[in-house]
C-alpha cells in the first residue's frame, strides 16, 4: 500500500490514485511476537488499527477480547465501556462513531442478534464501525464454549429493509490480528458495517501472532469533510458514492437521521419519494458496495487452474480443507482451493467462471448450509455442489471432507439441488443424513 | 375454542382492513394472547384485537419493548394459549434473538410483520418487502422458518389462522409478512363459519406425568407439547439440549439438536409450501410474485394475455420454505422469470439460485409510486419480445 | 434396603445432581432456601413455574423439578409475565443473577413492578458476572477489581432494593447466603403475597469476586457477611448502598399493599 508521496497525490484525496494513506500510530501498535488466543490478537488488531472506543458486553467466547482492550485502554487513550446489554453497546459505538472516534464492539451469537437493529441504523447512516463476531453453537443459547459458523447469512440479512455489508473471515490468531486492521480499514473507506465474522476455535486458538511496526501497517483514515461549513451536506456523496465525514461538536451543526433522508440528512416522506424530488439514499447504500464489489472482495486461490473440483471455505473450516485437500491430490483427484476471506460481498462472477470449467464444489461449513447457498446461485447448474455440514460443537473431520470430494470428482450425474453429504457424526446419530 | 366461542368468529361479509382482518383471523384461529409495542404500521391489528378481547376473553399487554413482547408471547405459549404478536422492521430486528429461543424451545406462536421501508427506521408510511430475507435469516445460528406472504385483507384474514395451524403442527414460530399497503387497504372479507375454520390443536403428550420428556420426537420429528401448570413439571433451556431438555454441551447433542430442528422442516418442503400459478401452463413468460406486488402482476397477465402474449404468473403464497424444485422445474419450460420486487434484490436472488441457469431472470426494482401500476412489468415483457 | 430420600429430592432433579456451581458459591444455598420455603409455603407445586436467565443463577431453573424455563439474557421477567397473564392460575417465580435482572433486565424489572405482575423475584447477588468469567456488573461495589475494571471499579453500584421499590414493588428484602433460615423465610412471604415480590440476595462468588480481589474463599466470604452484615428491618432503601467490604444492610425493607395487574385489568374491564 503506498505511503503519501508527492504534493500533487495529496491533493487528489478523493480519487483512487493516491489516495491518502496513513500508518498506525507507534503508540497504539504493541509491536513483538506473541503466544496469544484469537480473541487477543483482534483486540490487539483494533487497537494497532487505531480504535479508540469499545463498549462491549460480555458472551462467551468473545470475553478474552473485551478483557484485554480494557486493559490496553488507558495506555494508548482508548474508552472501554462495559455497557448494560448488546444493544447499549452496539449503540455507544455508533455515538463512538460520530463523535471522531473509530469505534467497534465485541460479541457472539445472541448478541448480535441483539444488535440487528442498530446495525440497520449503522447501515442507514453510514457509521463507519466494526463489530467482531466470534461465532458459536447455536440456535438460540446453544452451546456457548464450542464452535460454529451459522451467522454468516445473519450478518448479510439480520437487519431490516436494503443495506450492504462486508465481512472478513481469519482462520488463525494471526489473521485475527490482519483481518481486524483491514476490517477498521474497510470501514472507513466505505462507511458501511463490517464484521469479523470469527469463531470460538480460531478465538480460543493460541497461535504465533507476529505484530509488525507501526510503519509497516497500513491505516485508512477518516474521510473527513475539507469544504465550507456551510457547503456541508452529510449525505453528499463523492465519486465512489461514499459520503465524507465530520464529527459532532466541530460547529457543522449536523444533523442526521433514521428515517431515509435526502443528501442534506433531511427526513423525506413518501410524496417526495413518488414525486421523483428526491434521490434515495437507500439505493445509494446498496449500490456504493455493489459497485465497488471488485475492490472489496478478497480471495485466496491455490491450485485452480487445472482443478476438477473446487472446496470453498472459510474461516477454521478452510485450515481442515487444507488437509483433505492434500489427501485428495495424492489420490490423483486434480482440487483446488478457494478461500473466502471477504464472504460478503459474495465473489459471484469467480464463481460463476469457475462453474463453466469444474465438474463439482464442495462446500464445509460449520452449519448446515448458508454460503453453499450463494455457491448455488451462482454456478448456474454448471457444475455440481455438495455441502458438508455440521452442526457445530467443533470442526470438520478432513476425511468428511475428502469424500465429499472424491464423490464429486467421480459424479456422473447432475444433481438435483445442493447435495447434502451425510457426515460421519449424522449417520452414527441418525443413520442417515438428509432425506 | 373455536367452536364454543361464536363471538370469536364473526361470520359474515365485512369491509376491513388488512390489519383489522388479521386480527379477526388470529380470533378465529383461537389466539387469545396479543402482546405488541407500537410501531406504524401495525396499529390497526392491536387497536382492533384490543376492542374484540373483552367478548372472547382475550388478553393483551403493551410491553416496554420488542424483545420483552416476543418473550412474553413466548411465555404465554408455554402457558397453553395461542399467541402472537404484531410488529414492523425496526421491531422484527429486535425480536431476533427470541426468535431464535421460540425455535430452539420449539415454541408455537405468530408473528406478523407489516414491511415498510427501509433499512433502519426508513420511511414509516411506505410498504416494502424489505424483510424477506430477515424473515429467514435474521437469527444466529442454523433453523427453518415459515413465512406466508398475504396479498390482500381476506388473505390476511385465512394466512393468519394458516399460520397458527402450522405453528402448532411443526412446533415452530411462523412468520406472516404484510406490508404498510395491505395494511391499511379496505376490502371486503368473508368470514366462514366457525365450523369451516380448520384448527389444528397442539399435539399434546399423552402419556404419564413422570415418563414426558419434552423433545422426544414422534417419526414426523416434532415432539409432543404440554402447558405449564399441568403437572409434568418439565425443563426446558436455550442451551443445547438431549430429549430430557436438560442442556448437554457436547458435538453430538449439538449436532442432534441442530438436525432435527433443520430436517423437520426441511423434510416437510413439499407439504408447507404453497404457490398459486395463475396461467403458467403454457407460459413463455412467468412473473414470480408475492405480497402486494402479486395483484399488479396478475392484472398485468391479464392485459398482456389479451395482446397474445404468453405470460403466467407464479405467486408464493410461502416464501419459505422456498419452493426449490417448482422453480427449477418451471425454468426448464419458460425461457424468462420476471421478478418484480419492492426491494433492491431479494427473492430475486433465490430464483436465481433454483434457476440453474436455464431461464433468463429480469428483476424489476419497483417504485412505491407504481405499486398497482402494472406499465413496468409490462415494458419489460414488450422488450423481452423485441 | 430400602431406599432412603432427602425430603428436598422432592423439588430437586436428582438425575442432574451433581451442579455445575462451583465450591464456595452462595446460589446452592440459595436453591435450599427456596426448597425449604416452598415446602413451607404448601402451594400446590404443579402450578408453580420457574423462570431464569442466562448466568450462574440463570442455571437454577435447572436444577429444580417444576416447570422450569430457562430463557435468554434478561428477559425471565417478560417470559413469566407471559406465562402469567395467559394463565393466571399459575405462580411464577423468577430466579436470575444481578447481571440478568438489573443490567441487560433492568428495564423488564422496572416495568414489571411497575405494573405489579404477581410474581416471585430472587435476585442472587454476587457483585460480578461470572459464568462469562468474572466481568464488572452494575452492582460491583467501587474499588473492586474483575477482568473489565482491571485498574479498579469506578462505577458507582446500583442498590437494588431501591429501585425495585422506586419502581413499584410490594415486598423488598435482602439477606446474604449465610442468613439461610431468615432468607427461607423472606422468599416464603414473598410466594404468598400477591404482586410484585423481590428477595435480594448477597452471595460469595469464590471462582471470580472474591479470588481476584483476594478476599478469600466461599468461607471467608460467609465469615465477613456474618461480622459485617447488620439486620435492619424497616430501613429506608436510600441507604442501603453496598460499599467494598462494608457494613451490609439486610432484613425487610418494604411490605406494602397495591393491586396487582390482573387485579386492575379485571376492575377496568368490569369482571
Amino acid at each position: 500500500m503506498k505511503c503519501i508521496k508527492d504534493k500533487e497525490e495529496r491533493i487528489d484525496v478523493y480519487g483512487e490514485r493516491g489516495r491518502l494513506q496513513l500508518k498506525a500510530n507507534p503508540k497504539d501498535v504493541r509491536t513483538g511476537v506473541f503466544y496469544i488466543d484469537g480473541d487477543v490478537a483482534a483486540a490487539e488488531g483494533a487497537l494497532a488499527a487505531g480504535c479508540k472506543f469499545l463498549g462491549g458486553y460480555p458472551i462467551t467466547p468473545s470475553t478474552e477480547a473485551a478483557e484485554a482492550f480494557a486493559k490496553r485502554a488507558p495506555q494508548v487513550g482508548a474508552i472501554f465501556i462495559q455497557m448494560e446489554d448488546e444493544l447499549g453497546s452496539i449503540s455507544s459505538v455508533m455515538g463512538a462513531s460520530l463523535s471522531g472516534r473509530k469505534a467497534m464492539t465485541i460479541t457472539s451469537g445472541p448478541g448480535f442478534s441483539l444488535m440487528m437493529e442498530t446495525i440497520g441504523l449503522g447501515a442507514m447512516l453510514e457509521l463507519p464501525f466494526v463489530i467482531i463476531n466470534i461465532q458459536r453453537g447455536g440456535p438460540s443459547t446453544g452451546v456457548p464454549t464450542s464452535t460454529g459458523q451459522a451467522d454468516m447469512m445473519q450478518a448479510r440479512w439480520g437487519s431490516q429493509g436494503d443495506y450492504e455489508v462486508i465481512t472478513l473471515s481469519p482462520d488463525s490468531p494471526q489473521e485475527s490480528f490482519d483481518f481486524t486492521v483491514k476490517a477498521f480499514n474497510l470501514a472507513e473507506k466505505y462507511r458501511c458495517p463490517v464484521m469479523l465474522m470469527s469463531d470460538e476455535c480460531v478465538g480460543h486458538m493460541t497461535e504465533k501472532v507476529i505484530i509488525p511496526e507501526a510503519s509497516e501497517i497500513p491505516i485508512e483514515p477518516r474521510r473527513w469533510f475539507k469544504g465550507k461549513k456551510s457547503d456541508y451536506a452529510p449525505y453528499k456523496p463523492d465519486k465512489d458514492l461514499v459520503p465524507p465525514m465530520v464529527k459532532a461538536g466541530d460547529g457543522y451543526k449536523l444533523y442526521i437521521s433514521a428515517l431515509e433522508h435526502n443528501e442534506k440528512g433531511y427526513p423525506v416522506s413518501i410524496k417526495d419519494l413518488i414525486e421523483g424530488k428526491h434521490k434515495s439514499s437507500a439505493k445509494r447504500l446498496v449500490d456504493k458496495i455493489r459497485v465497488n464489489a471488485d475492490k472489496i472482495i478478497e480471495l485466496k486461490e491455490e491450485g485452480l487452474d487445472d482443478a476438477e473440483v473446487v472446496v470453498i471455505s472459510y474461516g477454521i473450516t478452510s485450515r481442515v480443507a487444507i488437509r483433505a485437500i492434500e489427501l485428495a491430490r495424492k489420490a490423483g483427484i486434480k482440487v483446488g482451493n478457494l478461500r473466502l476471506v471477504t464472504v460478503w460481498p459474495f465473489p459471484d462472477k469467480r464463481i460463476v467462471e469457475l462453474s463453466k470449467k469444474v465438474k463439482g464444489f464442495v462446500v464445509p461449513e460449520i452449519n448446515y448450509g448458508q454460503i453453499v447457498f450463494e455457491v448455488e446461485r451462482c454456478t448456474h447448474g454448471n457444475s455440481n455442489v455438495i455441502l458438508v455440514p455440521h452442526g457445530g460443537g467443533s470442526v470438520h473431520s478432513p476425511d468428511d471432507i475428502l469424500a465429499a470430494i472424491k464423490q464429486v470428482a467421480k459424479e456422473k450425474k447432475r444433481y438435483n439441488g445442493v447435495f447434502e453429504f451425510a457426515t460421519v457424526l449424522e449417520r452414527q446419530i441418525f443413520g442417515s443424513g438428509a432425506k | 375454542m373455536v367452536k364454543t366461542n361464536p363471538k370469536a368468529v364473526l361470520t359474515g361479509t365485512h369491509k376491513l382492513n388488512g390489519g383489522q382482518a388479521c386480527a379477526e383471523g388470529a380470533l378465529a384461529a383461537g389466539c387469545r394472547f396479543l402482546s405488541a409495542y407500537p410501531i406504524s404500521p401495525s396499529i390497526g391489528v392491536i387497536k382492533r384485537y384490543t376492542e374484540r378481547a373483552k367478548d372472547v376473553d382475550a388478553v393483551f399487554i403493551q410491553m416496554e419493548d420488542e424483545i420483552s413482547v416476543l418473550s412474553a408471547v413466548l411465555g404465554a405459549s408455554w402457558a397453553g394459549k395461542r399467541a402472537m404478536t404484531v410488529t414492523s422492521g425496526p421491531g422484527l430486528s429486535l425480536m431476533m434473538e427470541h426468535l431464535g429461543l421460540g425455535v430452539m424451545l420449539e415454541t408455537p406462536c405468530v408473528i406478523v410483520d407489516f414491511q415498510r421501508r427501509g433499512p433502519s427506521e426508513g420511511i414509516p408510511n411506505a410498504p416494502s418487502s424489505g424483510d424477506i430475507m430477515q424473515a429467514r435469516w435474521g437469527s444466529h445460528g442454523d433453523y427453518e422458518i415459515i413465512a406466508f406472504c398475504p396479498n390482500s385483507a381476506q388473505e390476511m384474514f385465512s394466512l393468519t389462522i394458516d399460520a397458527f395451524n402450522m405453528s402448532e403442527k411443526y412446533r415452530t414460530p411462523v412468520l406472516v409478512l404484510s406490508d404498510e399497503f395491505l395494511a391499511k387497504k379496505v376490502e371486503q372479507v368473508i368470514i366462514p363459519k366457525a365450523s369451516e375454520i380448520e384448527f389444528i390443536p397442539r399435539k399434546h403428550f399423552t402419556g404419564a406425568k413422570n415418563k414426558y420428556l419434552p423433545f422426544d420426537f414422534d417419526k414426523d420429528l416434532v415432539p409432543p407439547m404440554v402447558n405449564a401448570g399441568e403437572g409434568y413439571k418439565f425443563h426446558i433451556t436455550g442451551l443445547t439440549h438431549d430429549k430430557r431438555g436438560y442442556p448437554v454441551m457436547n458435538e453430538q447433542t449439538q449436532e442432534w439438536n441442530v438436525h432435527r430442528l433443520v430436517r423437520k422442516i426441511r423434510n416437510e418442503v413439499d407439504n408447507i409450501t404453497k404457490v398459486e400459478e395463475n396461467q403458467i401452463a403454457d407460459a413463455d413468460i412467468a412473473i414470480l410474485s408475492y405480497g402486494s406486488l402479486s395483484r399488479t402482476a396478475n392484472k398485468v397477465v391479464e392485459k398482456v394475455r389479451k395482446e397474445g402474449k404468453k405470460v403466467g404468473n407464479l405467486r408464493l403464497i410461502t416464501v419459505w420454505p422456498f419452493p426449490d424444485k417448482r422453480i427449477r422445474e418451471l425454468s426448464k419450460k419458460i425461457k424468462t422469470f420476471i421478478v418484480p420486487e419492492m426491494n433492491y434484490g431479494q427473492v430475486y436472488l433465490e430464483v436465481q439460485r433454483c434457476n440453474y441457469g436455464n431461464a433468463e431472470i429480469k428483476f424489476i426494482e419497483y417504485k412505491n409510486k407504481d405499486l398497482q401500476n402494472p406499465e413496468p412489468i409490462v415494458d419489460v415483457i414488450k422488450d423481452l419480445a423485441k | 434396603m430400602k431406599e432412603i430420600k432427602h425430603p428436598m429430592d422432592f423439588y430437586l432433579r436428582m438425575d442432574r445432581i451433581p451442579h455445575i456451581w462451583c465450591p464456595g458459591c452462595g446460589i446452592g444455598l440459595v436453591a435450599s432456601a427456596f426448597v425449604a420455603a416452598m415446602e413451607k409455603a404448601k402451594l400446590d407445586e404443579e402450578k408453580v413455574s420457574v423462570v431464569s436467565g442466562i448466568g450462574c443463577t440463570g442455571r437454577f431453573a435447572g436444577y429444580i423439578k417444576l416447570d422450569s424455563f430457562h430463557t435468554t439474557h434478561g428477559r425471565a421477567i417478560p417470559f413469566a409475565t407471559g406465562l402469567k397473564l395467559a394463565n393466571p392460575e399459575l405462580k411464577v417465580v423468577v430466579v436470575s443473577g444481578d447481571g440478568d435482572l438489573v443490567s441487560i433486565g433492568g428495564n423488564h424489572l422496572i416495568h414489571a413492578a411497575r405494573r405489579n405482575i404477581d410474581m416471585t423475584v430472587v435476585c442472587v447477588n454476587n457483585f460480578i458476572y461470572a459464568m462469562t468469567g468474572g466481568q464488572v456488573a452494575p452492582t460491583t461495589p467501587l474499588t473492586a477489581y474483575t477482568t473489565t475494571s482491571p485498574y479498579g471499579n469506578f462505577e458507582p453500584p446500583s442498590n437494588i432494593p431501591q429501585i425495585v421499590e422506586a419502581a413499584g414493588a410490594v415486598y423488598v428484602a435482602r439477606w446474604t447466603a449465610l442468613h439461610i433460615r431468615r432468607l427461607t423465610n423472606s422468599i416464603y412471604e414473598a410466594l404468598n403475597k400477591p404482586g410484585f415480590s423481590f428477595v435480594e440476595v448477597i452471595s460469595p462468588c469464590a471462582q471470580y469476586y472474591s479470588r481476584i480481589n483476594r478476599l478469600g474463599d466461599g468461607l471467608d466470604m460467609m465469615k465477613f457477611y456474618h461480622e459485617n452484615s447488620v439486620i435492619k428491618h424497616g430501613e429506608s432503601t436510600d441507604n442501603l448502598h453496598i460499599d467494598y467490604q462494608k457494613e451490609i444492610i439486610v432484613g425487610k425493607f418494604v411490605d406494602r399493599e397495591r393491586p396487582t395487574y390482573i387485579e386492575s385489568y379485571k376492575k377496568w374491564l368490569g369482571k
